[in-house]
């Protein structure tokens, strides 16, 4: 199967919808509703699957693949970075089958000590871009930060939309900078981050999906990790149900990645499951689906050794990045 | 490889199942003298026990042990005390709410997530809330000192089998009645440990009995003439023959019967919680609920794209072993019932509607049925008229607000609705015009002990729940 993406919207698919200001209003307006009570519901219907033995073990793996290891810190250094990359490229020394994560994230200064760690073993590079995590600063500023990013050798570029202006109403000033940056990126994958949680309920999140699909990007993500609440499953949900109707209306797949919050091997697992269900079995592929976590990682490499071995073992026996 | 999920079985051991239940009657359990029965799974066709059941005179004796209770102990009995054995009651159930919701489900099919999230849960709910009325019935609305009733008979259905029995039980207790219960044929055994922990919280003896048996046991229940009040839940040409043995009689009466819901979704619903919705009215329970949504009035603008949203859902269902704790849909209740569903199904085909079935792999044995939609029904049609009771919805659509709510009324039945709108005021409308006694507003099949519940025309009269349920069991 191929995830290949046109530069362009196809032809016929909502050409009208991206004409001007006021067709783009119009159809975010025109989005179905979202139902509060409903949306949560199904989350904590989702929650309950009971996911055992081979099917843990599928989901374990499948969770580290789709990890990306994120570390946002201004105490950053390039060792920690290092450290982080050998991390990626094999998660669990005791254990080599254990998959590599999808790709680390880091900040634009720290791309190129990642990416020289991680040449030629397929895990990307993703850089935070566009004045992150506020997207506080003019245009100029947030396309040369996309610039640096790649030039530095970013595969895959995670940009902040600028909620002010999507929460006064200024959607096409929001769709233009996606738009723009998409540009910047060259070849790099966009991925777009919404920050659910500054966006005022469940309606606005769903027009926002649907804004930065509209304007190209290739993966719609929930938050920066750096605001309370980030990811959660309700949204997530929402967020799949926009990428499916998305592939139903022109055939493309882009992809959802929840951010911040995730810890647990469990609730991993109830957001595997939820994209099973929701989106579908097309879209449990890295590829499509990623995680923005860190501290995730130790927690599933540890349920996989008891799995294993047949009991827990503790936090010494994971690396502490 | 793809996402499949290993079989999560709940254990079977937990439900305690023993190999022969009796009858409970004045305080202990004894033989029956009627045939004995044996209750099968339906998941797997096997004979999980036998239970002895009540005979004519068994019923006799039951009653009077009731009326003794009634006259003793509990109609003099403080509210506030009889509300400590309810209390009681509620909290047991609690604790044994894991070998509850496993013993319902090997007795009636139903998932186990369902017997464990709601039917367990909500029957202690019931005793909780009807609990906290029993010393405070002055200020019900019925008078200053309303006074209960006497002996009330009660015969109710297979799709509950705990959960009727605590909508049944809880409110005639509370307000001072004394009980004789018979479960359905099919499913006896919660109610016989719901009577156990009736025994173990001390509840004074002949207070609540319980005669499993078939249906003429419950015609000779009711017909009693030492009996004061009549409550049935079940199907409406069972509860046309008690409302005449009733009739002419001073005992009270109550009866919650057949539905055809209606399911109303407009065009400016929000679509994909609509589709849970839709999905929950009619495969909650395999349909076995008489308040199902199974008649779906979609309008026609976003008629094509709900049902195929609706379809791509309900092909994510997953069908089989109801103890399985990911198991969606379970067994179909007895092999009488799928064969009603198969032959209703059936006449649908031969009537013209576009039927549409998940193609969910479906186990060797048990009685199972495909969640099933009919599309392109029309009113006349007796798929849109008839009480399936099983995972088949019928799909109608409508073109304005009113042919909508003209649609959904032209039914018999009257029990309950649903209205699907992000606008207020049309839901408002919507539910004014409808003639059901509930209407969900963008969510279906929701139950809570303080909300009434009950139906209009052959859906029945009475009100189970809340203040308004309190009515049936008082002398007012």
């Amino acid at each position: 199967m191929s995830y290949g993406r046109p530069r362009v919207l196809p032809v016929g698919h909502f050409q009208d919808v991206v004409r001007d200001e006021s067709s783009l209003r119009r159809f975010l307006h025109a989005l179905p509703g979202v139902d509060q009570v409903g949306l949560e519901q199904r989350a904590a219907g989702l929650a309950t699957r009971s996911i055992k033995k081979a099917s843990k073990m599928w989901a374990i793996d499948t969770a580290i693949s789709m990890i990306d290891l994120t570390t946002l810190e201004g105490s950053d250094t390039p060792g920690k970075v290092r450290t982080l990359a050998a991390k990626a490229r094999r998660p669990d020394p005791g254990y080599p089958d254990v998959p590599a994560v999808a790709a680390v994230c880091v900040y634009p200064d720290m791309v190129e000590t990642a990416v020289t760690q991680l040449s030629g073993t397929g895990i990307g590079v993703a850089s935070v871009a566009t004045a992150f995590p506020s997207g506080r600063s003019i245009r100029e500023v947030k396309l040369a930060d996309t610039r640096f990013a790649v030039e530095q050798g970013a595969s895959e570029v995670d940009m902040v939309i600028d909620r002010g202006a999507f929460l006064s109403g200024r959607y096409w000033q929001v769709f233009e900078e996606i738009q723009a940056v998409k540009q910047a990126c060259g070849d790099a994958h966009l991925k777009v981050i919404l920050e659910t949680g500054e966006l005022a309920g469940y309606d606005a999140v769903r027009r926002a999906s649907w804004l930065a699909l509209l304007a190209g990007g290739d993966f719609i993500k929930t938050s920066t990790g750096k605001v309370s609440p980030a990811a959660t499953l309700p949204v997530t949900q929402l967020m799949l149900q926009a990428v499916r109707d998305w592939h139903a209306a022109t055939g493309e797949h882009r992809g959802v990645k929840p951010a911040g919050g995730i810890r647990t091997t469990k609730d991993a697992i109830k957001y595997l499951v939820t994209v099973h269900e929701v989106a579908g079995p097309d879209w449990l592929t890295p590829k499509l689906f990623r995680f923005g976590a860190s501290s995730l990682l130790n927690d599933l490499l540890m349920q996989r050794r008891t799995q294993l071995e047949g009991h827990y073992s503790g936090q010494d026996y994971v690396t502490v990045d | 490889m793809t996402f499949e999920y290993a079989p999560a079985p709940e254990s079977r051991d937990i439900a305690a199942l023993k190999p022969s239940y009796r009858m409970f009657l004045d305080g202990e359990f004894v033989e029956g003298t009627g045939e004995p029965l044996k209750t099968l799974n339906p998941a797997t066709e096997e004979v999980l026990t036998e239970v002895s059941t009540a005979s004519i005179a068994d019923v006799d004796k039951a009653v009077k042990a009731a009326h003794r209770a009634y006259d003793r102990v509990w109609s003099r009995m403080p509210g506030s005390e009889r509300a400590k054995y309810l209390f009681r009651i509620a909290r047991m159930i609690q604790e044994r709410s894991r070998e509850l919701a496993v013993l319902e489900t090997l007795d009636n099919g139903k998932p186990i997530k369902e017997s464990r999230d709601v039917d367990v849960p909500l029957a202690a709910a019931h005793f909780f809330h009807h609990a906290g009325w029993a010393d405070k019935l002055a200020y019900a609305g019925y008078g200053p000192d309303p006074r209960p009733l006497g002996v009330a008979a009660q015969v109710i259905p297979w799709n509950f089998p705990l959960l009727m029995a605590a909508w049944k039980i809880a409110p005639a207790l509370a307000c001072g009645n004394t009980v004789v219960l018979k479960p359905a044929e099919t499913t006896p055994l919660t109610a016989l440990v719901l009577a156990e922990i009736c025994q173990q919280a001390d509840l004074p003896p002949g207070v609540v009995n319980i005669l499993p048996g078939a249906g003429e046991i419950g015609a000779e229940l009711v017909a009693h003439p030492e009996v004061h009040k009549v409550a049935f839940t079940g199907s409406t040409e069972v509860g046309k023959q008690i409302q005449e043995t009733v009739a002419g009689t001073a005992k009270k009466l109550t009866l919650e019967l057949g539905g055809k819901a209606a399911n109303i979704v407009f065009d400016d619903a929000a679509l994909d919680q609509a589709v849970e919705g839709i999905v929950n009215g009619i495969f909650f329970n395999q349909g076995h609920v008489c308040c199902a949504g199974s008649r779906l009035l979609v309008q026609e603008s976003i008629a094509e794209e709900l049902l195929e949203r609706l379809q791509a859902r309900i092909g994510t269902l997953r069908v089989g072993d109801p103890m399985d704790k990911n198991t969606d849909v379970g067994a179909i209740n007895s092999a009488a019932q799928l064969a009603r569903i198969r032959e209703l199904t059936e006449i649908g085909d031969a009537e013209g509607a576009v039927r549409w079935t998940s193609s969910c792999p479906l186990p060797d044995k048990g009685y199972f049925f495909a969640p099933t939609v009919f599309s392109e029904v029309q009113q006349a049609m007796r798929i849109a008229q008839e009480e399936i009771f099983g995972p088949v919805l019928s799909v109608l659509t409508f073109r304005t607000p009113e042919e909508a709510i003209k649609k959904a009324n032209n039914t018999p039945y009257g029990l309950s609705a649903g209205v699907w709108s992000e606008k207020g005021s049309r839901i408002l409308w919507a539910t004014q015009q409808l003639r059901a006694g509930v209407v969900w507003a963008n969510t279906f099949n929701r139950f809570d002990p303080v909300s009434p519940f009950g139906g209009y025309q052959e859906s029945g009269f009475g009100r189970e729940g809340g203040r308004a349920g309190l009515e049936a069991y008082l002398n007012v």
